[in-house]
């Protein structure tokens, strides 16, 4: 099987969503789209899934909240009960007035690092990561679609042309 | 059509620009040449920075008494200067998270140096505390540790133990939202780099941001939930700053409006330093494009209601301690004891610089004048840190007994700390502008179309 893909550059989000639309209807699978800036509306023409990120971000939360819990019970009543101000120590529900602050700061503290470390591993960016963007002007100004080719390179150029793109390679896949 | 807007709106990025326009204006400080004027504000925060630095030695060395602090007041300085930079350090995250929320354009051009803002201010405020403990080596008993003299644990009940918490997910956070705004960006400057090393660095700081449509998907939902979680979180710190004093017994202090009333402070404060950091980087890395007349206006209009909202909080203290029939509460710092007392003027400091001033701002024409904000905002900035210190050693120079009246009267130690954490914030900010992307180049892309000005217009002239 040739590893042939297409590479489709377009310069303006616009015409590029509608590119997207296109080849969609044409039944031709599109590998990725590269963007310089988010294109609202692009991720539901590709087909792909939404996010489930905000959901782990919840998740995380609770952990914290959790570990927020044990960690003011097992401190100030279990291990070593003080009684500080004559504020009670007896259980951590009555004391839990005092933990009010510590228990929201470390909700939030879990659910941020937790939910960008996930977003980080799944999206596979970390320090040291070499960057997988096709041409530098992905960066920039140009949009650049990517499509398998399989033996139908006429009819997809063609179709590319049609949609807008600026400029059509043909290449090899490593 | 999808980038229709309202024509009444003016044009949020000026001139004829296109996407690559917008790289280029904002790649250009980064690749070209620092000029004179750089190098000599560089030099002069560096000199200020570094006798911070040895003042912070003498005063670990010799001890704290080399600072003004006695019997009576042993917060002042510092503790004032520690609530300063952090109030400093809350426009930035409230920029880049309440204004996304309320999906702000403008915001776009100034978030990112807001933000580096804030982390800088926030590092100069963490300074404070950690000198004062004395022995700034055991800082790290305010973790939760045990120490080593059993199972003692850290107290949970104390708001200095809150603000350690408060501060340092702030810190960290504000952090990793900047960090992942800056990716795009940061891969932007990497695919123009011509120069081996500086494509080596870019790359590395760009974590190999490749722009793939899920990368961008996921950016997206994880910007909107890290706004939702920073906004909350962002009123929470100065709430509990202002509770290290509003949870104690002394009058002037134990009071029920700190939290809101500080945070309103804070933001006030914070724009005002966005303000006159804004106002001088539009010329130095020619962004005056980017960063326009309309943008001043809009942080204006943030400083005018916040300012607002500070003075009504003034207004209901001076009226409460009055009201009291309290002697004692005379002397608390908003009261009639405090306006003609040693301390007038630094009560008419407060005053002159936090209320008259920013008035002026009512008027359209200084709203929108780059010379007056800059110069009304550097008055905010003085009245601001004049309100923690009045907050701080009005207070505690008046104890309930007459035999505890005592004065403050600053060292050289204690303002050349404070000194060298502005020349220490002044090195990092300028270090920022000369290697970091100043604005959110690809946030600014998404609304060229909606909010350029040549779209606009053609737009417009479309529609007639």
């Amino acid at each position: 099987m040739s590893n042939k893909v297409i590479h489709a550059f377009y310069n303006d989000d616009e015409v590029v969503l509608d590119a997207v639309k296109k080849v969609k209807a044409a039944h031709h699978h599109i590998e990725e789209v590269f963007c310089p800036f988010p294109v609202h509306g692009l991720d539901k023409a590709m087909g792909l899934a939404p996010t489930r990120i905000a959901i782990t971000a919840f998740m995380y939360g609770v952990l914290g909240l959790g570990v927020a819990i044990w960690m003011t019970n097992y401190m100030m009543i279990q291990d070593w009960p003080q009684d500080i101000g004559g504020k009670p120590n007896f259980t951590w529900w009555s004391n839990m007035h005092a933990f009010v602050p510590i228990l929201f700061e470390l909700t939030v503290f879990f659910a941020a690092h937790l939910m960008v470390i996930t977003f980080y591993m799944r999206s596979r960016i970390w320090p040291f990561k070499e960057a997988e963007n096709p041409d530098p002007r992905t960066t920039d100004d140009h949009f650049l679609m990517e499509i398998p080719v399989h033996d139908n390179e006429k009819e997809l150029t063609s179709l590319l042309k049609e949609t807008g793109a600026v400029e059509i390679n043909i290449v090899e896949k490593h | 059509m999808s980038h229709y807007e309202a024509p009444i709106r003016e044009p949020l990025i000026l001139g004829n620009k296109s996407y690559h326009d917008i790289t280029e204006d904002i790649a250009k400080p980064i690749e070209g040449k620092a000029n004179k004027n750089w190098y000599i504000a560089f030099y002069i925060s560096m000199a200020a920075m570094l006798w911070g630095v040895g003042c912070i030695f003498y005063t670990v060395g010799t001890g704290i008494g080399v600072w003004g602090l006695n019997k009576n007041i042993q917060w002042a300085w510092d503790i004032t200067n520690f609530v300063w930079w952090v109030g400093i350090g809350h426009a930035g995250t409230l920029i880049s998270a309440v204004l996304l929320l309320f999906r702000q354009k403008w915001r776009m051009a100034i978030n990112r140096s807001a933000e580096a803002m804030t982390i800088f201010a926030v590092f100069q405020a963490g300074l404070f505390p950690i000198i004062h403990m004395g022995r700034p080596w055991d800082a790290y008993w305010v973790l939760p540790i045990p120490n080593q003299f059993g199972s003692l644990w850290v107290n949970f009940n104390s708001p200095l133990l809150w603000d350690v918490f408060a501060i340092s997910t702030y810190l960290s956070v504000s952090l990793v939202f900047w960090w992942t705004g800056l990716l795009p960006d940061f891969a932007m400057i990497r695919d123009r780099a011509v120069k081996p090393f500086q494509k080596k660095i870019y790359s590395l700081l760009s974590f190999g941001w490749s722009g793939r449509a899920k990368d961008w998907q996921r950016f997206e939902e994880v910007s909107l939930v890290l706004a939702g979680l920073a906004t909350p979180l962002v009123l929470s710190v100065h709430t509990i700053v202002s509770m290290d004093f509003a949870t104690s017994i002394n009058p002037g202090w134990h009071s029920t409006i700190f939290p809101p009333y500080f945070v309103a402070g804070a933001i006030f404060s914070g724009f005002a330093m966005v303000q006159t950091l804004m106002g001088v980087m539009r010329k130095v890395t020619n962004l005056e494009n980017y960063i326009t007349r309309l943008h001043i206006e809009y942080m204006n209009k943030v400083i005018i209601l916040t300012g607002g909202i500070v003075a009504v909080a003034y207004g209901s203290e001076f009226f409460i301690a009055w009201y009291t029939g309290s002697p004692y509460e005379n002397y608390t710092y908003l009261s009639v004891g405090a306006a003609t007392g040693p301390y007038a003027w630094a009560f008419w400091s407060l005053i002159t610089f936090n209320i008259i001033i920013p008035q002026l701002l009512w008027i359209k024409k200084f709203r929108r004048s780059f010379i007056i904000s800059f110069i009304i905002s550097i008055a905010i900035n003085i009245g601001m840190w004049f309100e923690r210190f009045d907050i701080i050693a009005i207070v505690l120079s008046k104890g309930q007994l007459p035999s505890t009246w005592w004065r403050f009267e600053p060292t050289f130690v204690d303002t050349g700390i404070f000194i060298g954490t502005i020349g220490f914030f002044f090195v990092l900010f300028l270090l920022y502008a000369r290697t970091f992307p100043v604005i959110a180049q690809a946030e600014v892309k998404t609304i060229l179309k909606s909010s350029g000005e040549n779209y606009k217009k053609l737009r417009d002239s479309n529609h007639e």
